[in-house]
This record gives structure tokens, sequence and C-alpha cells, in this order.
């Protein structure tokens, strides 16, 4: 292959040098906060700094635009009342709560829900064009777990709506965007005191020049983890960059043992596996059958659901036109109880012949009703399988689709424990609790994208001029350690192991667990970082997507066993975590969260309990429902 | 030609593009769309440029040829309808009025993007590297006067009326008695149909009777045109094929008919 | 009901290349982007592309297959002959990184030049109220997922370096569009959409709608009428005189030229 010139060729549009092995020095930039992800969340934060007075830089692994957050369909969860005037934050703070089984920081979740709704509004202001009510307001969908229809929504693409809104307000008020550049080192300033952050350090994906960042507030907006796991509807950048990053520079993650896995994601063909499929479709009629036609979720009731759900087919049709007289139908339940279901359906040799399940809702509606009610979901069969899902069933599987679990933070400024270094978003934990209710997933980007920003800025306004300093022996390891995977000879190429721990992972700590499982996965996952040590990369440093994965995988690991580790310590089964060998609930595990960090010597990861943030009084009395058994769990859908 | 030389090193072949040979990659019949278009509209060009100079055999009762219509210079007895004008005019009638839907047409935003294609080569299909090394596209003029196409439109209008006037002329016989048909009554029918279907869906149509406001909620007639007229638009470039073709037919048959090569079927 | 697929890949960097031939190992219902990657993942691990969702919803994987542009995640191979050698390159109209990677930044810099959305102030209760048939049509242009394929197959820049700096494309032309037809939009955008953007410079042949991946009609919906605002404002002599005489779209109303 033809490899680049002089070294001092510059790009001509960039500018940037094009020689990766170039020694023609590494840029340095000054800033007052970094944002790590141009995602929602790292957009609103840059937004937010940029509009208290920052500096701002984004830094993205990939192109402006693109990350995850265009992948939500739902909507964003606020309770603005437009449809529901009796609608307001103490409702949508008891529905969040109630969906992640308590476990939720109860803090973020008031935060959340009191700010949703002006932070949709602010989309509004900036150019996002919502769906409207029959008023001219923004309208509001229904959802699973809301008790009042509380999304606002585009269509079935609200997640594109609002990147590419907050893209265009970021590009407006012109924040620095630097894409296509991944970051592999938060800088700390280990002088006197606790150490602090002085910055980041990463290389350009195009050139591979190294590139350092120096700023005192370095925000992390990187999104989840899902890229460990074989069947995902996430994309490769969901390596776990930011909850991996924080726990180097000696922060901790909590939660991590909760993984959402939706149950219907699309099997076939395989280049789409793993990709979403909309719970809407099971809530406009859509059925789950197995290879032997039968409608199974009826076997499949559990009792604590039992005294809701319909327990025949009669009932359970009658269920669509009559909500009031009829119980929901099983394909209804819980996401857990769904998705295991098809699990145990598929284990036991019912499943279809690529491996899942039918979903069907060609023989239950007519054409013109589906394409109506689900033009996405039509379009996106026929274009990728070439099924036409008004005349024939869907095969689908459960996906992993998000991370409850991520950085421990404050809940109203989103510190995490290392001063200066915020997350936000997904890589962040606790709002969600054990389960993430649909559409609140957006509001959260929004919601703590504002105050992470806020707070990050007001940080570096109170240091003056005494900012943190990078050492830069620390620049020489971060460099060294990018670029070792060059350095090997003979070693294994990143993909095969990474495809190796995406199957482990998939198959030991996937939805269903048990302990031996873990365990074993623990081992299989030392086995990799063994493997991994001895990673080797071909060609040069310019473009190189085999030594980006390289990086990558080295966050993939270490998240890995963070799950792992937190799933074989909770011996319960609650919201996203599921244990065979300990099904149901157990109160006493519903007053800690389990926490992760980074060992000392930097090669593993040690846990230990901490117990639940303790709710004030004021806010306990919406969840006192006497004579109530324990919250009955609402349908959870969460495509946001 | 001179702009060889120049041709091969911008564009796709620039210093910055990935350098790949070849204007095109595609290996479809990319030039067949484009090929089809340039015979089409060259035969209809020479047809129609025959029969305008021609002068002669464009009307026989009670068919008058769309080419002529209206008939305002020194033409045939009975064919003039809204009097001779120009009955000084020295050449063929149909010069006069031809000019209205012949720069219709020119100007419609389809037509324009099918002879762009075709003559123009500009491109001559997506992702095919077009010839001129040089593109100021409708910046200047003459191609600037592209924008007047609305006034065109308005003519287009009338001569939309005019054409159905004709037609129900066409249910006259020759003696001027009503409740006659015949295959030139029906092939006049079907021409002022489709006349219309392409002129009510043209692009400037479209925005003048409602694309052009920002509050559709405010002028609920106006959508309501607009909705029906963005419907026709979306076919636009099949009626404008169509309205070619049968535009021509009717010539045709009337041509035939007065040159007394055949003689009118008549079904009453 | 694998089976061997002929590809010939585009790899190099500005300063050359050439096709390369690869043969792999494809299965049923795969598209181009999986090849791709299976040839990252077992012949060549450097082989530079572009990717995120595989779904169709985020436009990075935008490239030219068998010379067409097009969206790899959706391209079925099921659409091709098992015998037919597929022929991947990069976008033929940007500056080439490396391999199919371009530098999409002209598309960036575009996106900064265009002037934002500035609405009137909130309602008294602190709301916005527009109509759902009134928002449609900026919302079938907010679908567009920025792959930039219309930007790369329209000839205006694709044949025409020099046109780059004074023609915004396609996709801006929608833009323009949305905001112009913004029910609370406080701005008019004809006279930029025409100077600056470049709007003159488009012939209409359509090459952007034929290539969008989100079936978005690019040109009857938005640059033909974003064309006769223009000429309303700058080519049309009755809408000048019937501002003269105060007879006019009060429709446009309120907005300050931009």
């Amino acid at each position: 292959m033809t490899s680049s010139t002089s070294a001092s060729d510059r790009h001509p549009m960039t500018g940037n040098e094009m020689s990766g092995e170039s020694a023609g020095g590494m840029e340095r930039h000054q800033y007052d906060v970094v944002v790590i992800g141009a995602g929602g969340a790292g957009l609103r934060s840059a937004i937010a700094a940029h509009d208290a007075g920052a500096k701002v830089a984004i830094v993205c692994k990939s192109l402006l635009g693109k990350a995850h957050t265009v992948m939500a369909e739902g909507g964003i969860a606020a309770s603005m009342g437009n449809v529901y005037p009796e609608d307001n934050w103490e409702v949508h703070f008891r529905d969040t709560m109630r969906g992640g089984k308590m476990l939720n920081n109860w803090r973020m979740a008031q935060l959340h829900a009191q700010e949703a709704p002006e932070r949709v509004m602010e989309l509004e202001d900036w150019g996002a064009l919502f769906d409207r009510t029959d008023d001219g307001l923004i309208s509001q969908r229904d959802f699973g777990g809301h008790k009042y229809a509380r999304l606002a929504h585009v269509g079935d693409r609200t997640g594109l709506e609002m990147i590419r809104t907050l893209q265009q307000r970021a590009v407006q008020l012109g924040i620095d965007v630097f894409m296509e550049c991944t970051i592999t080192d938060v800088m700390l300033d280990k002088g006197a005191g606790d150490p602090k952050v002085s910055g980041a350090f990463g290389y350009w994906r195009e050139t591979g020049r190294f590139i350092l960042f120096e700023a005192p507030s370095v925000i992390l907006a990187t999104g989840g983890i899902g890229k460990s796991f074989k069947v995902t509807s996430n994309s490769w950048e969901y390596t776990g960059d930011g909850h991996a990053l924080a726990m180097r520079a000696g922060a901790s993650l909590i939660n991590m043992e909760f993984v959402q896995f939706h149950p219907t994601g699309m099997v076939w063909p395989p280049s789409v596996k793993g990709l979403l499929v909309t719970e809407s479709v099971r809530g406009d009629g859509g059925i789950l059958r197995n290879s032997e036609g039968k409608r199974f979720m009826f076997d499949y009731i559990p009792e604590f659901f039992k005294a809701e759900t319909a327990d025949t087919i009669e009932e359970a049709d009658r269920w669509y036109d009559d909500k009031t007289n009829n119980r929901r139908p099983p394909e209804l339940l819980p996401r857990d109880e769904v998705a295991r279901a098809i699990n145990s359906e598929i284990k036991a040799g019912r499943g279809t012949p690529h491996g899942g399940i039918f979903l069907d809702i060609a023989s239950r509606r007519t054409p013109e009703f589906i394409r109506k009610r689900l033009p996405s979901m039509y379009h996106q069969f026929k274009e990728l399988a070439d099924v036409d899902i008004t005349a024939e069933p869907m095969e689908i599987g459960p996906t992993c689709h998000y991370v409850m679990g991520g950085v421990e933070v404050d809940a109203d400024t989103q510190e995490s424990g290392v001063t200066g270094l915020y997350a936000v978003g997904e890589c962040s934990g606790g709002m969600h609790g054990s389960n993430r209710l649909g559409g609140n997933s957006l509001g959260d980007l929004l919601v703590f994208g504002k105050r992470a920003g806020e707070a990050a800025t007001a940080y570096t306004n109170s240091l003056g001029a005494s900012l943190p300093k990078v050492d830069e022996a620390d620049v020489k390891a971060a460099q060294a350690s990018a670029l070792a995977p060059f350095e090997v000879e003979g070693g294994e190429n990143p993909y095969t192991i990474q495809s190796d721990l995406q199957q482990s992972m998939n198959d030991l700590v996937g939805i269903i667990r048990t302990g031996a499982e873990l365990e074993e996965s623990l081992t299989e996952i030392e086995a990799f970082k063994e493997r991994a040590k001895r990673m080797v990369v071909e060609g040069h440093r310019q473009y190189n997507p085999g030594w980006h994965l390289a990086i990558d995988l080295r966050n993939m690991l270490i998240v890995s066993e963070c799950i792992a580790k937190a799933a074989l310590a909770r011996q319960e089964s609650r919201g996203g975590h599921t244990r065979d060998d300990f099904p149901g609930p157990n109160a006493e595990w519903g007053t800690k969260n389990l926490v992760v960090n980074l060992n000392a010597a930097g090669t593993g990861v040690d846990l230990h309990e901490k117990p639940l943030p303790v709710m004030p009084d004021e806010l306990k009395k919406y969840f006192e429902t006497p004579a109530a058994p324990p919250p009955v769990e609402p349908v959870e859908t969460k495509e946001s | 030609m001179a702009s060889t030389d120049a041709r091969e090193s911008t564009g796709v072949f620039g210093p910055s593009r990935a350098q790949i040979p070849g204007k095109t990659l595609r290996d479809d019949r990319w030039w067949l769309a484009p090929l089809a278009t340039f015979t089409v509209f060259t035969a209809f060009i020479v047809y129609a440029t025959w029969r305008a100079f021609e002068g002669a055999n464009y009307y026989r009762a009670p068919y008058l040829s769309p080419f002529y219509s209206p008939c305002l210079g020194d033409c045939v007895k009975g064919s003039s309808d809204f009097g001779q004008p120009f009955g000084w005019w020295p050449l063929s009638a149909a010069l006069i009025v031809l000019i209205f839907p012949l720069g219709f047409r020119m100007t419609c935003y389809y037509y324009r993007k099918a002879y762009y294609r075709a003559f123009w080569l500009s491109p001559p299909a997506c992702a095919v590297a077009e010839p001129h090394t040089k593109y100021t596209g409708e910046t200047r003029l003459p191609l600037i006067l592209q924008n007047v196409h609305r006034y065109f439109w308005y003519a287009a209008v009338v001569v939309a009326l005019i054409l159905s006037y004709d037609t129900v002329l066409a249910f006259r016989d020759e003696n001027d008695h009503w409740f006659h048909m015949g295959l030139g009554t029906l092939l006049m029918l079907v021409n002022v149909v489709l006349i219309w279907l392409y002129t009510l869906s043209c692009h400037s149509c479209r925005h003048t009777l409602g694309g052009r406001l920002r509050h559709f909620s405010k002028h609920p007639v106006r959508y309501k045109l607009w909705t029906w007229v963005s419907k026709l638009n979306a076919h636009h470039a099949k009626f404008a094929w169509y309205s070619l073709f049968s535009v021509a037919l009717v010539d045709l048959y009337i041509y035939l008919l007065a040159a007394g090569h055949i003689t009118d079927l008549r079904f009453f | 009901m694998a089976y061997r697929l002929k590809m010939r890949i585009w790899r190099g960097d500005k300063d050359g290349g050439a096709l390369g031939d690869y043969d792999v190992e494809v299965s049923e219902g795969e598209v181009v982007l999986d090849a791709i990657h299976r040839v990252q993942a077992t012949q060549a691990g450097d082989l530079a592309v572009r990717w995120n969702c595989k779904a169709g919803k985020c436009g990075s994987c935008s490239a030219e297959v068998n010379g067409k542009p097009r969206l790899m995640c959706m391209c079925r191979l099921s659409d091709f002959d098992e015998e037919e050698t597929i022929t991947v390159t990069p976008m033929r109209s940007f500056p080439v990184i490396r391999d199919l990677v371009t530098d999409v930044s002209f598309n960036y810099e575009k996106a900064k030049e265009l002037p934002s959305f500035s609405p009137p102030p909130r309602d008294a209760d602190n709301k916005r109220r527009m109509q759902q048939i009134d928002v449609e049509r900026g919302q079938e242009f907010r679908k567009c997922i920025e792959c930039f394929l219309c930007q790369n197959t329209c000839h205006v820049v694709r044949d025409h370096e020099e046109n780059k700096k004074a023609f915004a494309g396609p996709r801006f032309f929608l833009r323009y569009a949305e905001l112009d037809m913004h029910p609370l939009d406080t701005n008019d955008r004809r006279e930029l959409a025409q100077d600056a953007a470049g709007l003159g410079m488009c012939n209409i042949t359509k090459c952007c709608t034929e290539v969008c991946p989100e079936g978005i009609k690019i040109t009857d919906n938005a640059i033909i009428p974003m064309k006769e605002r223009v000429a309303d404002k700058k080519f049309d002599p009755l809408v000048w005189l019937g501002n003269k005489i105060g007879v006019r779209n009060k429709d446009n109303e309120g907005r300050t030229e931009l």
C-alpha cells in the first residue's frame, strides 16, 4: 500500500500532518472544558459550558452527528402536560424510580423529572420540529412505564432530530469540534493534594498523530458498552471508553451488573443481528410464536404478574380494543420476562431457522394499519431482510441495548470521584437504577448534559490562574501505551480477540446468568487480557482501524470484567440483572449499590458494596401505597 | 477537443480525489435513459419544426391541430376562432403561438433535467463525469432566464383553455352540427386531458397555489390545492412525456386527414 | 448458502492507489459493509472504512458500489449475482484520506456558513405553537442523515472542484428550504440561498434525489420550491410591483433579510 510521504505533508483541508510516523511534534490545545463524545450528552454539555463562558472542545471518535443518539426512536420523556395536564414532575419521578426498582439515585431521578420539560423546549428554540398536538403544542406519546403520554417525539426518529438540533446549535455557537479523534487517557496532576484532572491525551484517527488537550475539566459523554456483546443494537463506538477512562483516572463505577437486553432485536440477516425492533410492534398487536406456531408467552406468566395478565388468547386479544375490562397480553410483560421466555424457547429447540422467535403482526393487522403505525419497521425489514412484515412474521431475539451502570457521579454536578472529571449520559450511573424506562435516556442526556457543562465551567473558573499541570512523563507513557500494538511481533489480530470476547460475554454474562458461568467468564476475561498483551496490528498509523480496535479493546476488556464481577456479586434478580440461581429480588440487595474500581496494580477490578443514598421523607410519600405489594412493574418500553 | 487535457486533471480526476480511472465505474446501462431522451426529443423537434413551418394541412373541420391553435395568422377558412389579428404575418401561423407551449416546456423543471442530461451531458447520468471543464449552472444569461418559468405557466394555462375550447368544438361535425364524435375528437380529448395534467402538475403552479406559503394552517383552501397539485406534481415527468406524444399524435392525425391520406373514423 | 464473493476495493491515499482484488466468504442476507468488514478482519486489518450504526440511520458508510453512490450498509449482496465482482470505491467528490475514507470537511464548512434558526420569543405561557401541517415539510428535510451522498453525486462540485467555494450543495439547500418554510423563523434567507449558497448553480438534474437513502424528494420538495421562492424575490416583476402598490403575500411578513 502507498504510504505517506514527507513529514511536512499536511492535509489540504484539515491542516493535519498526514504522516503517522512524523516526529513533527504533538498537537497541544488549551481549553477550559473538554467534552469527550458528541452524542446528545456531549453536545448538550458543550453548549452549556459555552453558554457559561468556557472555551470548550468537543472530541469525538466519529464524524459530528453520527453518534449513537441517532438510533433513538421513541421520544424524550418530559412531563410538559401538553396531552395530560395532570402530568407533572412528581408523577414522572415516581415512574422513573419504580421502573428502576427503586435502585435509582433519587436525586438524579428528581432533577431529571423536574428539568426535562425545559430542556425539551430549548431544543424547539434551537430549531427542532417535534410532532404537534391539535393545539399546536409539542405532541406527547404513550410509552410503557410512564403513567401519562409524556414522550416528545418526531415520528420514530426522535434521536436524529435531537442530535441534529444540538449539532446545529453547537456549530452556530462556534464550538470547536475535533472529529475522528480518540481519547486514550485522562491526564492527572498528581501534585499536592488529591489528583486533579489536567487534560486528555489521544490521537487523530485520520493521521494517527497524537494530540494533547490541556484542560482542568473533562466531561465524559462516551455512551455505553454494548460492543462487548456479540448481539447488540449498539455501534462500534460503544466500547466503554468513558467507563474505562474514568476507572484508569481513579474514579469508580456503579451498577455495572445492570445491562438492559431488549427482547426484540433482529436475528436475520446476519448483518443486522441485534438491530432493534420497536416494542410498539407488540403494543400494536404483534404476538410471539415459536417454530411450532404456538403463542408461547402464556406459558411464562410469572406468579407476580398473574393478576394483571390475560391467561387466555381471547382475553389478550380483546385488550387491544378494551383496556378497561381485559388484562394485558403476556407479550407485554416486562422486558426481562419476555426476553427470558424467548431465550427458553430457543434453548428448548423451538426457535426459528435463524435462531430466533417469530414476531407476528402480519396475520393480525391489515397491511395498511401496519404501514401506517410502523413505517420505519416496515422499511427496516423490507430493505435489510427482504421481509414484508405485512405479509410474513419477523424473526427476533434478545439484544444487548443499554447499560444502566456507569461512572459514579454527584447527582447535582455529575462530577466523579476525581476532581475535574465529569460523566454524563449512558456512561454515568445511578439515574436509571436497575432498569431504564423508555424515553428517559434522551431526557437524561439533556438534563445532566447541561448540569455537567455548567458545573465543569464553574470549577474551571474557580481555579483562577492555578491550573493543574500535565506531567510530561505521563504523556510519554500514554504515547508508548498507544503505540504498543505496533511493537509486538507475531502476536494476535485484535479482531479475533474482540470477536471471542463478544461471544464469551454473550454466552456467559448475557441475559440469564448463573454463578458458575460468571466465574467461567471471569477466567476467560483473564485469558483475553493475556492475549491482548500480545496483540499485533499491521500497517501504519494513518486511518488504521486495526490499531484503533486494539486500543478500544483494552477498554472493552476492563468494562467486561466490571460487568461480570458485579453480576457475580449481586445474588438476586432485579431489573436488568437476572440470576438463574437467585430468581427474584432480595430486599437486602435493594438497599445497596455495587461499586467497582481499578485495582492498585491497574490490572483488574476491585469491588465493594455501598449503601444506596437515602431518599428524603418528602419524596418517600410518593411511594406509600398502603396495602399494595411491591410496586407492580410497568411494561418498560425503552427504544430511546 | 481542447478541453480534453484539462478535463483529465479536474473534477473526479483532480489531484485530491481518489485516483480511479474512468469517468464512471457504473456497469449498468446508465446511457440508455439519456440516449432515449435524446432520440425522442430530437425526433419531436424535427417533426415539430417541419409541421410548424409547413403552414398547411393543419385544419380539417372540425379538427384544428394544437400546433396551430389559436390560429391567428392568415389561416384557412374555419380555423380561426379568435379572429386573425396577425393576418399580415407572412410565415406559418404556428410560429405565432408555438412560442408559448415551447417556452413552457423549455423552461419546465422536468424538461430542463432531461435535456441538460441528454443534450448537454451535464451530467449524462448520476456519478458519470461530464465532459465540460467549466460550469456555471443557471446563474447567468441565457440560462438565468429559466427563472421566468412561471410566466410561461400563465401562458400555458391560456393555451390549455384554448385547446379545451378546440376539443369542445370537435364535438361538432364539419357542418357545425353538435353530437358528433370521431377518432379525431377522441384523440383531442385525450390530448387536452394530458395537457391539463402536465400544466397543472407544474412546479410553478404548485408554488403559486400554495407552496410559497409559510403557514398552511392559515390558508386551508390553498393548502388543499397545494396537496392536490403536489400529488400531480410527483408525476410531472410522466405527464410531460405523455402530453408530448399526444400533441404530436393529434397533429399527425389531423395532418393525415387534411392531406387526404385517411378519412376520420366516425363514432357518431 | 455461503459463497466466495469477488470484490475489488480501492486502496490508497491521495498520493495514488489502485483497485485491489479480494476474495471473501459471504453468506446470505449480508450487505456490502459486511463483506468489507470480513476483508478487514481476515485479510487487510488496516483497510480504512467509516461506519457506525449499520442500519441506514447514521449515514457514515457512504461509498460508491459499482460506481453508484450508496450506503454500504444498505446495499444487499442479494441484489448482485453471486458471480459478479463488486467494486467498492471511496466517494469521488471529496479528497481521499485513505482507502474508502474521504475528507468530508467541505460539508461541515458549508454548515458553518448557514445562518441558524432564529425564532421569536415564546408565547406567554412559555410554550410555542406550530401546526402539524406547517412543520411537515420541514420534517421531511430533517430526516436527512447527512450521509453526503447527494453532495458527492452532485456534478456541480463532483466535476468542478472550483465550484466548491460558491456552492453549498443539495444537503444545505434542504436546510435553507427547511428554514424558509419554518412557520416561526424570523429571517428571510432567499437572497442568501441564491447568492451565498449558489442555488442558481443547480441545474436540477436530480441526482441528489436519486441517491438519497432516506428517499427525501430533495429536488422537487426543497430545491425547486427554493428556486421559486428566489424567483418571487428576485425575478418576478409582478411580485415587485405588488410590493410597490401594497398587494403582497402577507405570509412572508415580519422577516429580516439576511
